[in-house]
């Protein structure tokens, strides 16, 4: 099974406010917050650390989920963040933001 | 209301410092003859110093962060500390003048993921911008370094201020801007010197002028709505606040100085004598304009213009009161909607402003 991998994009902005990852890219403005689970993912987007480890280690086990349902949303929200330029993936590691 | 703009108010409800402009220098190569800035350096903070305070600053909340000045490209630490605060993840805006910006600066800002740069242009008649700025060529250096930057891609905007001297070029300036594919925003404000000298107050334009830019289709979206009379407050707009100035904003001073706001000189703390955090939640200062209600203000609490006007407290502060009215903003409500404010009445002044204007001088051309 191939691996996904993902790092922050380096051109972004991202600040907490009230337990809200708030998230602008400058390059097309656009805005976003993230959850809680998905800022756990963010945080953890070293581009080392392959998607299902942090998932297993950020997500099932601070937010008590199932691992495979827990697994396909976290796909889902990447490639969603990606295409918007907020995280880069790929199946190999990438280098550190 | 935008997901952004939600997030604004949250960090107002909080007291949250969502948004800071920080000054690096005040020392500039223009002499604009409105600017409110002494320019001489009497001890700038150090590039450690201000690494120390983003670093504050990333841990107090802020997201949107200004470098400005004076012209911020004059130190020569100015991309080592653009560099730092992206690093800390800032949403970073740049004002300047931008002549200092060739090819290589438009190409490091785009590399370091800058959000946006706002430039002062004040004409598009570069004798006029010239005379303005007191820099010879000026204009010219600004709008190549505009273009250097557009061709990165980046986001611009041109900021016009208004004065005597460049009143009716705003349409052109505005078409300029439309022509180079970049933001336009207006200012008719000239504010007073930081140490309080009003002498400049003098370049503002003609009291009437204003009707001109408030009532220009291309500059106000919603006339009709923009320039009605006033609505008749409603209990919440007594419960209201004049801005975000010490709830969600500040600004420092290249000295470390905090203030309200960059237009509001009430020295609130300094960073290099205590840490930002315990000056923002504690400072005396900040409290006091934290605590200010539409409904506590002597004059404006019972003006008709009260839910509607742009009520400067740092403008009222520099006219002798920040719970006081700030004429300024009188005469923008006045002549947006054509109904008198509850402060002219009290003055028994039927028309702001209406005497004669001291006009910019030296002028070295004819305008």
């Amino acid at each position: 099974m191939s691996e996904t991998y993902i790092a922050r994009s380096s051109a972004i902005a991202a600040r907490m406010l009230a337990g809200q990852m708030m998230i602008m890219n400058s390059a097309d403005s656009t805005f976003f917050t993230l959850s809680e689970v998905a800022t756990a993912i963010w945080q953890a987007a070293d581009g080392r650390t392959p998607l299902r480890e942090i998932v297993r280690n950020h997500v099932c086990e601070q937010f008590d989920v199932d691992p495979e349902q827990a697994h396909m949303d976290a796909e889902q929200f990447v490639a969603e963040l990606s295409t918007h330029g907020i995280l880069l993936v790929a199946d190999h590691p990438l280098e550190a933001p | 209301m935008s997901l952004m703009t939600e997030m604004g108010q949250k960090a107002f409800d909080l007291g949250v410092p969502i948004a800071v402009h920080l000054d690096v220098t005040y020392r500039c190569n223009e002499r604009c003859v409105h600017c409110y800035l002494e320019h001489d350096d009497h001890g700038e903070m150090t590039t450690a110093e201000i690494k120390s305070v983003l670093d504050q600053l990333a841990e107090a909340g802020v997201f949107f962060l200004t470098f400005s000045g004076g012209e911020v490209f004059l130190r020569r630490d100015f991309f080592e500390l653009v560099e730092y605060a992206r690093r800390l993840l800032f949403n970073v805006k740049i004002k300047t003048n931008a002549v200092m910006i060739h090819e290589e600066e438009a190409r490091r800002i785009r590399a370091l993921g800058v959000d946006s740069i706002q430039i002062s242009v004040y004409s598009h008649r570069p004798e006029v911008h010239d005379a303005i700025t007191k820099l010879p060529h000026s204009f010219e250096r600004t709008m190549k370094a505009i273009r250097f930057l557009k061709d990165q891609g980046l986001k611009v905007t041109i900021a016009n201020v208004l004065m005597t001297a460049n009143l009716s070029d705003h349409y052109q300036v505005q078409k300029l801007a439309a022509e180079m594919g970049v933001h336009y925003t207006v200012d008719p404000t000239i504010t007073p010197m930081m140490d309080g000298d009003t002498s400049v107050l003098g370049l503002r334009i003609p009291a009437e002028g204003l009707t001109e830019v408030f009532r220009n289709p291309a500059l106000v979206a919603n006339m009709e709505e923009f320039c009605a009379p006033p609505k008749a407050p409603t209990e919440d707009d007594l419960e209201g606040y004049s801005c975000s100035a010490a709830h969600s904003f500040c600004y420092i001073s290249p000295y470390g100085d905090v203030f309200p706001c960059v237009q509001f000189p009430l020295p609130s703390g300094n960073v290099r004598q205590q840490k930002f955090l315990d000056i923002w939640n504690r400072s005396p200062q900040l409290n006091e304009v934290r605590s200010i209600q539409a409904k506590h203000l002597t004059v404006c609490s019972s003006c008709s213009h009260v839910s509607s006007c742009t009520r400067c407290p740092g403008l009222a502060y520099m006219e002798g009161s920040m719970r006081g009215p700030s004429i300024a903003d009188c005469e923008k409500s006045y002549y947006r909607t054509g109904v008198p404010t509850a402060n002219m009445l009290r003055l028994g002044i039927e028309k702001p402003r209406g005497g004669p204007l001291v006009q910019i001088q030296p002028l070295a051309v004819s305008i």
